[in-house]
Formats: C-alpha cells, structure tokens, sequence
C-alpha cells in the first residue's frame, strides 16, 4: 500500500507517458467513443493503443480486484486516477454496460466461476454487453416482466420481447430478467440470466428516436436456449440482482448531468456576443449561471454520497436522488445549449452542425428522466425509502 | 478532503445541537419577541455561548479560543439555524473574529480574549442600499486631524445596537462601485456623531441604521491598509456567506423534518395527507435539494478553511443555494401544513421570516449567481 501522494505522482507520470495525444482530446460525437466487444472496428490505432494499455493495468475498471482484470485500486486511488485522467482531459478508454452494470452486480451475486470467466474479458473490451430489462408492458412497472424461462433440466428455454435493449444489435451478450415462476407474487418469481445474442432463436430491430438515431432496440427472443449455469444468483432472486444492478445504473446515468465540455457561458458567447466580458443577453446568462451553480452544487453531491458511502452512513436509496436529479440537470443543460444556439442549433444535417448534432443531442437527453427509472419513479422511492411517508 | 464531518466534527455538532434543543429553542426566541426585550438576544445566553467555547470557536488557542475553523463555526451556525437562536454569533465569533485576524498583533491580543469569554460584542457595517453591495460602499472617511472624519450611513448592521465595537467600511479613495480605495475602521459605537437606530425585523432578530455624522477616529483605528480594505472585506464576508449558508441549511432542514412529521400525521379523505403522490414528489424532490445545497455548503466551509484563496466560487454557490433550498423548504413548509402553517402559534413562520432575513444578508441568489458567472468570465 504506497501513499496516495506517492499514488498520484506515479499516475501522472504513467498517464503523460501513456494515453496518446489525440486521446486528450475532446469527444468530437458519439462515434469517437469505444466501447469494444466481439465485433469492434476501432476507430483510429490510438484508441486501440489506450484501451490496451489501460486494460493492462486494469484501469478499464479500477476498483474491481485484480483477479478478475481490474486495477485492485482502493476508492481514494481510483479517485486519484479519474481525478487525474480529467486533469489531462483523458478520454475513457472503454464505455461498456459490462463494466458500469453487470460488473458489479457479478462481483456481488456472480459464482466464483462466472466471475473467472466473464469480468476479465470485459475489463478488456472484448465483449460488449446489453440489458434486457424493460418490456413493451413492463416499463416502470418492470417487476410485471413477461419473458418467460421455461425449466428444461439443464437449460432454460427463453420466449418474450425485450424493448428500449440499449445497442442491442451491436452487442454480443445480454443480461436478462426472465420469468421462472408464474404463480408467485411479481417480484419473486424472476430469476437473472446470461445468454449470447448469437443464440439461435434471438433478434433484434432498432427502433428510430425522435434525434433520428437508433441506439435503442426491440429484442425478440424466440425458444432461445439459456445453459442452466448462467443463472446469476439464485432462481426466483432476480430481482435483488436486478436492483442492486439499477442502483449502479443510476449511478451511471446521474453523472451525465456533468458532461465535460466548453462551460455553457462560452457557448452561447459564441452566438449572442459579450459586452464588457459578460454574455450580450442578460436573461440567457441568468439562467445559464442559475444552472452552473445547481450543476456544480450537484457534482459536489455526488462526491458526498460517495464519502457518505465509504462513511458507512449512506443510504442506498440516495442513488435515486442522484438519478433524478443528474437526469433533470442534463435535459435543462441541453435546453441551454438549443436556447443558446439559436437558429443555428436547429440545423439537422450537413458539415455545419455536424449533422445536425446539438439537435439531436438535446432529442436525445429528453430520455434521461424515462431511462434507468422515470424521475417519476425516482421520487417514489426516495418518498418511500429515505422519507418512510405513508403508503408510497 | 470526504465532504463529511470527521468525528470531531461531529460531536462538536451534537452537543451545539444538545446545548442550543435545550437551551434556545424557538421558544427562546419568541419570548424575546413578546416581551419586547431591549437587547433582542440573551446575555445570559451569550455567557453559556462562551461557556461552551463557542464565542472563541475561530479565536486562535493562544488567544483563548479554540482555535478551530469555518466547519465547526459551521455546525454551530446549523444548529443556530434549527432552533432560530437569536444571537451575537455570526456578528462577533465569526465575521467580528475573522475581521481582527487581519488587524495588527496589538489589537488581537486585546480584542480576541474578550470575545472569547463573551465580553466583547462585535457588528460588521457594510451595507448601505437596500440590496447587498460591497463594491457600492459610499460612507466617506476624510484625513481630519490625527486621524479620520466619517459620514454617511449604514443599513442592516447585524448587532449594531448591542455591538461594543463596530467594523466600519469606508471610502477613502476611489468612487462607489470601485474595490481600490475602501478602508475599515473599527469604531467604538459611543463616538460622538454616530447614531444608532435599532430596526425591529422581519425575523425579530436584530439589526441597525447606524448615521455618521462627522465622527472622528483616531489612525489607529484603521484595520488593515487605508485604501486596501477591500480583500479583508471579501475574506471576511466569504466567512460570513459560509456561516450564514450553514445557518440555512438548518433553517431548511428543520423546516422540512416538521413538514414530512406533518405529512405523517394529518389525515384528511380518511388517511395520511402524506398518501398522495402529489405531495410525495414535492417532498423527495425538496429532500433532493437539501441534500445537494447540504454538499454546496460543507465544501464552501472547507474550502475556506483549507484553501482560503479559492474559496470564493465555492462560497458564491454554497449561498445562493442555501438561500434558495432554504426558501423552496419554508414555501412548501406552509403550503403542506395549509392553514395551520399561516397561524402564528406553530414555528414553521418563523422559519419562514428568518430565511427571508438570511437569504439577504450578505448577498441572495441573484448576487451570488451573478458572482459565479463573473468568475467563470461570461
């Protein structure tokens, strides 16, 4: 155990020498993120290079334990090292569902065999994951699923349709809540599976959002057979795993809130102008630093809960309360980017505008307070969790 | 540095929280209001204030204090905020003490000790608009004789008609609007040509006009450099933000605790008012502020401990949050308690009153905002 100082000095030093210059630079879109699996293009060697070398050292996923390819890290260092790679600018090495969902959810329920055999492949972008998790009738009512698994002795046979399955078409894997007891109350009758999506008898169709991109999928499952050992837990407890696994989902979804980028009051500067160093339209920079002081009061937030975690006086439920509020920041911060551009955000296509990218970036957040829970459902549950009031 | 107490933190909180819950609560508060009281707060209290160490809480130890810092003020200032304690606090054992650790060692050794065993009360006069102002400071001091000529006048002195001792901000350069040329004075109430009008608030806690008419100070009056006031005054007033957010979220979080109570209890249509969905959301999305604006103010406060100098977009967010959550939390307050919440005989209006006092001192959310853009540079 070397000191944190010593932690950091190490880091910068092994960071300047090597994440590649390009890497350092800003996401330019959606295309410049990595996010590996069977059937990964990369899209430059320097993107190639980095998830390398940071999937040697295990810094894909920094605190997971190094047996299973993760990088051993304490809290306190792997906060060193985010503290660090955004102190460079660093781009993440690796997007991945394994590593922000599954992940910790099988370091929890997994067997030991299951971690051995799924955790490193995904520390190193091997193999990319997808959730199976809402249903065409299942949405926040998720514990009403419908998929069914069928026992079969040493496999379970899978029929149902999954919806909103996140690059589902892109995946090689899906985890799944299916129903292994018909005549239980709702949640004690699912069970957590993990099946290849190359299995015979699974499909999928993108579904066209309103930004005019597809990175949500209908997932069909027709008698797809499930080997019994890829139960994650035990039968008809999936829905513990399910939870915890959303409450990291949450955590996921919460810091987007914070995406990096130019501050907001130099963007609009861009289209409204300055007088005397301040934004040109008085109302618009009102708001704009009404929501960078709710953004960065937020960010402190989510270094507390984390502190609160390691205090051992959190609550698990706070992570709703992240959710929620991250969600509704990120939507409002893309409403100041679409008032802040004027005109010029509302173009949809061409060079210009990147093909239409602020546009469809801001379409894009008005689904971040329906996914991973609606707000809605996340003030239930702070109401019932964290405020024990009657009745929710 | 965790964005939690440390556990000395803590029991210093707790027993702020045991000693003031049994001490002054708001009870205490309303007795001073009914009964007219000339002072406004309590000496005797003041006296236990310093019993506690509390008075010299940011007094350096070889001045008698504690010698502890703007998190522990902090957690004094919280709990002030939960039970409405009217007192010198803020004035003398916060802004007062951070003021006269920028004066010359002479002043220190005479002034800290008495404050740090309640015998020294101090007020801070800045202000002289209705809206905070720092930068718009107007009241002349003009070289006269061996020393100084003040005129002019000064609005929302918090303490200024019990202060024994009052730190003046002046121009002696420079115009209204400008940061070079202010200077601070400490100025002993009783001079001839300073008058001092106590204003019964909102909040019944107390405050002054103080109207300067010609009064005289001597050289050694001046607390800091002639004509460089201006950074003690934003250091000091960055401590006062921090200690009044603090104090907010006390107010905030008290009121709420009695508003979910209230949820719990009253039942109308047959069941707990706290059934319905529609106050529910309201209700976890208030917790969610608090709980934000709470992680705003703890860093504020560390950060003007640790790292002073960088301390001011911290403090710029911490207030304006605390003052906003604070006020959404007094709101919904009265709103969900209904009719019951309009009457004077349940707390949640006094809440109400002195996070509308609060929210102004210093600075509200629209300063701070505005203060956070400019630092960003938009």
């Amino acid at each position: 155990m070397i000191d944190l100082d010593t932690f950091r000095s190490e880091t910068r030093a092994w960071l300047a020498s090597n994440c590649p210059p390009s890497m350092r630079l800003p996401l330019e879109d959606d295309e410049d993120r990595c996010w590996g699996g069977r059937n990964w293009k990369f899209k430059s060697d320097d993107q190639k290079l980095w998830l390398a070398r940071m999937a040697e050292r295990g810094w894909t996923a920094p605190s997971w334990p190094k047996e299973y390819g993760g990088g051993g890290l304490s809290r306190d260092e792997a906060k060193v090292l985010r503290e660090e790679m955004r102190a460079i600018n660093a781009r993440s090495p690796l997007d991945s569902f394994g590593i922000w969902m599954l992940g910790p959810a099988l370091l929890k329920y997994g067997t030991e065999e299951q971690k051995r055999k799924y955790l490193p492949e995904i520390t190193r972008g091997e193999i990319r994951w997808c959730q199976g998790y809402s249903e065409p009738n299942s949405g926040s009512d998720l514990a009403s699923l419908q998929t069914r698994a069928e026992d079969q002795g040493d496999h379970f046979l899978v029929n149902g349709q999954k919806v909103w399955t996140s690059y589902a078409d892109k995946a090689d894997w899906i985890f799944c809540l299916v129903r292994t007891d018909f005549s239980a109350p709702k949640h004690n009758g699912i069970s957590f599976v993990l099946f290849d999506m190359q299995s015979p008898g699974v499909s999928t169709r993108p579904i066209v959002l309103i930004s005019g991109k597809s990175p949500f999928c209908e997932t069909f499952f027709d008698g797809v057979r499930v080997p019994k050992e890829n139960l994650v837990g035990e039968l008809n407890k999936g829905w513990d795993v399910a939870k915890y696994l959303l409450t990291h989902e949450r955590e996921m979804i919460s810091g987007i809130g914070l995406s990096a980028g130019r501050p907001l009051g130099h963007v609009a500067a861009d289209t409204v102008g300055t007088e005397d160093g301040l934004l040109a339209d008085p109302l618009l920079r009102a708001q704009i630093a009404a929501f960078d002081l709710d953004a960065a009061a937020f960010q402190l937030a989510l270094e507390r809960v984390g502190d609160l975690a390691k205090a051992k006086q959190g609550h698990p439920a706070m992570s709703s309360m992240l959710k929620y509020y991250g969600a509704e920041l990120n939507k409002r911060r893309h409403e100041l980017l679409m008032l802040a551009g004027g005109s010029d955000a509302l173009e949809w296509e061409g060079e210009r505008s990147r093909g239409g990218d602020r546009a469809r970036s801001w379409l894009r957040t008005k689904a971040n307070s329906i996914e991973g829970g609606t707000s809605e459902v996340q003030l239930n549950i702070i109401a019932k969790r964290l405020l024990e009031l009657p009745g929710a | 540095m965790a964005l939690v107490l440390d556990e000395q933190q803590a029991m210093l909180q707790e027993s702020a929280r045991n000693f003031l819950a049994d001490k002054a609560p708001v009870a205490h508060l309303r007795k001073l209001r009914d009964s007219r009281d000339a002072d406004g707060f309590s000496r005797d209290l003041w006296k236990e204030f310093a019993g506690m160490g509390f008075t010299g809480v940011l007094v350096p130890e070889e001045h008698g204090g504690l010698g502890l810092g703007n998190v522990e003020a902090g957690t004094i200032m919280e709990e002030i905020g939960r039970n409405l304690t009217p007192s010198p606090f803020l004035s003398t054992a916060i802004v007062g003490v951070s003021a006269l650790l920028c004066a010359n060692g002479e002043r220190k050794s005479e002034l800290l000790p008495k404050i740090a065993t309640g015998d020294l009360l101090m007020a801070l006069a800045v202000d002289e608009r209705a809206k905070h102002g720092p930068r718009q400071v107007a009241l002349s001091a003009k070289r006269s004789g061996n020393g100084f000529a003040l005129s002019g006048t000064k609005t929302f002195v918090v303490d200024g008609h019990v202060a024994d001792l009052l730190i003046v901000a002046a121009r002696t350069g420079g115009a209204p609007g400008e940061t070079d040329g202010l200077t601070l004075f400490l100025v002993d109430p009783k001079t001839k040509g300073l008058d001092v009008e106590r204003t019964i608030m909102v909040d019944s806690h107390n405050a002054a006009r103080l109207t300067f008419d010609n009064v005289h100070v001597d050289a050694d009056a001046v607390l800091g450099e002639v004509d460089g006031g201006w950074s003690v005054l934003e250091a000091v007033l960055n401590v006062g933000r921090g200690a009044v957010a603090a104090e907010l979220v006390g107010c905030g979080e008290e009121t709420f605790g009695r508003t979910v109570s209230y949820l719990k209890e009253r039942k109308q249509f047959g069941r707990a008012i706290g059934e319905f969905q529609a106050l529910q959301h309201r209700a976890a999305h208030l917790y969610s502020e608090i709980e934000i604006t709470r992680a705003a103010v703890l860093k504020a406060l560390q950060q003007l401990d640790q790292k002073p100098e960088k301390a001011a977009p911290f403090v710029a967010i911490a207030k304006a949050r605390a003052g906003k959550t604070a006020t959404l939390a007094v709101q919904e307050a009265v709103q969900m308690h209904g009719g019951i919440g309009m009457t004077d005989e349940i707390d949640i209006g006094l809440f109400m009153k002195r996070v509308r006092v609060a929210e102004e001192l210093f600075g509200d959310a629209n300063f701070h905002a505005d203060r956070l853009a400019r630092l960003k540079q938009y």
